[in-house]
């Protein structure tokens, strides 16, 4: 099997480091060869965030190139946007529905940017709302666990696997809600329902 | 043992420790930080956060004096603060095992420059080794304590962002006993004064060239061979970026940098038809290569920023992977100072005084962007002090300057800054961000805040009568949440013909455990006149109509918006379920 890379990107603080460290775990316990490349420091004070995470048979690289990403997690749909130059051409695209403004918009030095869900959805995204269904599984900050579980729809892990390395890494009083958000995630990609 | 994923830093941890480590010291620097955090949870091992790279340095010297081994840990701009212990340590030599770790950050993620620390490992005469992964980060810091005994001298590893905070799978191995070494005195090895240091300068030179021999045969250094029309010599993150680019191609995998086995480059060389360096930063190889009179391919590769398998297969002629069109005019993302950030207040204070502004490293150098754009200079740690005062020696200041840097910082090369301002008769002002904490870096331990790497309480530092020992005349203490009463400082001070040092004394947001209730906007009362958001709170945006709203959800409750609010429209509100966001 060839190397299969995942992009988890967006904004520093939403999460996205436990969530490719969670995805990262799968594929190892799934018998991959797997590499993660992670930025921490300054850019986790509220700026772009991106993960990668690649597994395959030998995986050499920790990084990805523009064009060579078979799947693209937004957590932000901005910077689903921006990260969208990674996803080669018939890759996999889930969005989560949230935008959360940069400070140049907040203050007015750049205008919010519109039209990104038709833009989005032109490239083939498929959308949800991840906040809204960690609220419902019980746990607000469980969105990034949503957002695998509606990728994990398109990845190859078994539903055990990722349910096992759940428990194993998110707070203990916190298993029941991940574990709900990652089923109310992994179902909205299943029934169609995150689409447009 | 089973493989586990670990980050390369968590490697290093664990190959030290396997290493039979006793001692760890560090200054915290992104990417090397977690090198210690994760040295310090093993048993048997004590580590330490130094005030700054060349204490943590000399600490380790004295660690290995003692005959135990010591690890070192720093960004690599802190190898320039630790390099006066690290060129000397390489005439001493050592009695324990004593390894430099060296993150460099090519592409500066989270610096102020790039730096490439083989340049160093050449200037000092020490040897480099240069992990690709973070398998090797922790073989090659086990193979590093052992070359630093048998050859009695200091090793260094480099890292590289990726090396460092890539994760990979790692097979763990058990701690080695390394019995400490009874001390005895050698003044003709350790006292460095003229007479010694001519005689341990010459038998630094017979150990460097019995350290080529051990590059010319270790295994850290192979040749891969393959096609042989063309080969590659490279080392670290870039080989694993050369053979996912030209996995064809012929590869001499160098992991001993310094020395270069100039023998073993030369039979790769006769051995391909074509041979080319692919090496991030500095041509550091290449230079050394076609010194020996070796003809390399022009590969065109950018000598900064970060290289990548793309870029690589593009300078041997590989096709360019189909790309999807940019999405245009994104806004960008720039990192922020957190909501309730403290140091929104003093920076708030400057900017309404228009203060000239020499900064520092931290957290803080973020109020040099908008809106707040209370910043003028950031250069290394501690050039803060120095700077204002040569500001005011130049003589072309006409609004008031201000040094301003964080509590770590300050410990870092502070001390020294405001020292020679009061010896030197200096009148600036200089502002303390005390933040309880090392901020930038992931919340580390400092003298200031009195918490130990491990989490422990230790001595603290008294601050106030620490600058008035150093000369201050006036040193006041202010809580920058109260704007009000900041700035009323601020003024005072750089009013003042006298040497003041302002302390903003207040915790890291991220620090604080107990929760306020956020703010919200009373929408009849706003006026729409911008006040709020020109603070830069992430937590403040304008709706379509220009009405300040806040996003109750990351308000933390600081209530500085409240005080720049004359129409009383923020009021606090109770905890709320809302998600925000626009």
């Amino acid at each position: 099997m060839g190397v299969t890379t995942v992009v988890l990107a967006g904004v520093g603080g939403q999460g996205t480091i436990l969530a490719g460290d969670v995805l990262a775990k799968v594929a190892v316990a799934e018998g991959h060869d797997v590499k993660l490349s992670e930025v921490h420091g300054m850019a986790q004070r509220g700026g772009s965030v991106d993960t990668v995470v690649r597994f395959g048979d030998e995986v050499h690289s920790p990084v990805v190139d523009p064009g060579m990403a078979d799947h693209l997690i937004a957590f932000e749909i901005i910077e689903g946007a921006r990260a969208l130059a990674y996803l080669r051409p018939d890759g996999r695209l889930v969005v989560n529905r949230r935008m959360v403004a940069p400070l140049p918009v907040l203050i007015g030095d750049a205008p919010a940017p519109g039209g990104l869900e038709d833009a989005l959805y032109a490239e083939g995204a498929i959308f949800l709302d991840a906040e809204a269904l960690a609220c419902q599984a019980g746990s607000p900050r469980s969105a990034n666990v949503v957002l695998l579980g509606a990728a994990s729809y398109g990845l190859p892990f078994a539903a055990e696997t990722w349910t096992r390395v759940i428990e194993g890494r998110v707070p203990p009083a916190t298993v029941e809600a991940n574990l709900r958000a990652f089923a109310l995630g992994r179902d909205a990609c299943a029934e169609g329902v995150c689409a447009l | 043992m089973a493989r586990t994923l670990m980050s390369g830093n968590e490697a290093v941890a664990r190959g030290a420790w396997e290493a039979g480590v006793r001692i760890g010291v560090g200054y915290p620097g992104t990417p090397s930080t977690e090198v210690l955090e994760n040295l310090v949870r093993y048993e048997d091992v004590h580590c330490e956060w130094a005030p700054n790279e060349k204490v943590a340095a000399e600490v380790a010297g004295g660690v290995s004096l003692g005959g135990a081994r010591a690890l070192v840990t720093m960004k690599h701009v802190g190898l320039n603060v630790a390099a006066d212990a690290l060129y000397t340590q390489a005439y001493t030599g050592v009695t324990g095992g004593l390894v430099y770790l060296v993150a460099d950050d090519p592409g500066m993620h989270s610096s102020q420059n790039e730096q490439d620390t083989r340049n160093h490992a050449a200037a000092a005469h020490v040897p480099l080794l240069e992990p690709s992964d973070s398998t090797e980060a922790r073989e090659f810091v086990k193979r590093a304590f052992e070359i630093s005994e048998t050859y009695d001298i200091p090793v260094i590893v480099r890292m590289t962002t990726r090396v460092s905070h890539g994760k990979s799978l790692v097979e763990a191995g058990e701690r080695v006993t390394s019995p400490v070494t009874p001390y005895a005195s050698q003044p003709p090895k350790y006292v460095m004064m003229p007479g010694n240091a001519r005689v341990r300068r010459i038998d630094l030179e017979s150990r460097l060239m019995s350290l080529v021999a051990l590059a010319e045969s270790a295994p850290e250094n192979r040749m891969e061979m393959r096609d042989t029309t063309l080969g590659i010599v490279t080392s670290g993150i870039a080989y694993q970026y050369v053979r996912e680019a030209l996995p064809d191609a012929s590869v001499l995998k160098l992991g001993i940098i310094n020395p270069l086995p100039e023998s073993l480059v030369l039979e790769f060389s006769s051995r391909v038809d074509r041979i080319a360096v692919v090496e991030e930063l500095d041509p550091y190889l290449t230079v050394r290569l076609r010194a020996l009179g070796i003809e390399l391919v022009e590969t065109g590769l950018p000598p900064m920023g970060e290289l990548s398998p793309v870029t690589i297969s593009g300078a041997f002629g590989g096709a360019a992977p189909a790309v999807r069109e940019r999405i245009p005019d994104l806004p960008p993302r720039p990192p922020l100072l957190c909501p309730g950030c403290p140091h929104r207040g003093v920076f708030h204070g400057l900017a309404k005084m228009r203060a000239i502004v020499t900064g520092d490293i931290g957290c803080y150098t973020l109020a040099a962007l908008p809106p707040l754009k209370a910043m003028d200079s950031c250069v290394c740690m501690g050039a803060s002090i120095g700077m204002a005062h040569g500001l005011e020696l130049a003589g072309s200041a006409e609004r008031p300057v201000v040094a301003v840097i964080g509590d770590s910082t300050f410990a870092h090369s502070g001390l020294t800054g405001l020292l020679h301002m009061a010896y030197a008769g200096g009148a600036g002002t200089v502002v303390v961000l005390d933040n309880r904490t090392t901020a930038m870096t992931g919340h580390q331990g400092n003298p200031v805040s009195g918490i130990a790497c491990d989490g422990s309480p230790t001595p603290a530092v008294d601050l106030e009568a620490l600058c008035t020992a150093l000369g201050a005349a006036s040193v006041r203490t202010v809580d920058p949440h109260d704007l009000a009463g900041t700035l009323a400082v601020l003024k005072e001070e750089t009013a003042a013909g006298h040497l003041s040092v302002i302390i903003a004394k207040a915790p890291c947001a991220l620090i604080v455990k107990e929760q306020k209730d956020p703010f919200a906007v009373d929408e009849e009362l706003c006026t729409k006149c911008g006040a709020c958001i020109r603070l830069g709170c992430p937590a403040i945006s304008a709706d379509a109509d220009g009405r300040a709203v806040i996003d109750t959800a990351i308000c933390v409750g600081c209530g500085q918006c409240v005080q720049v609010c004359r129409f009383d429209a923020i009021v606090q509100v109770g905890p709320s379920c809302d998600i925000g966001g626009v």
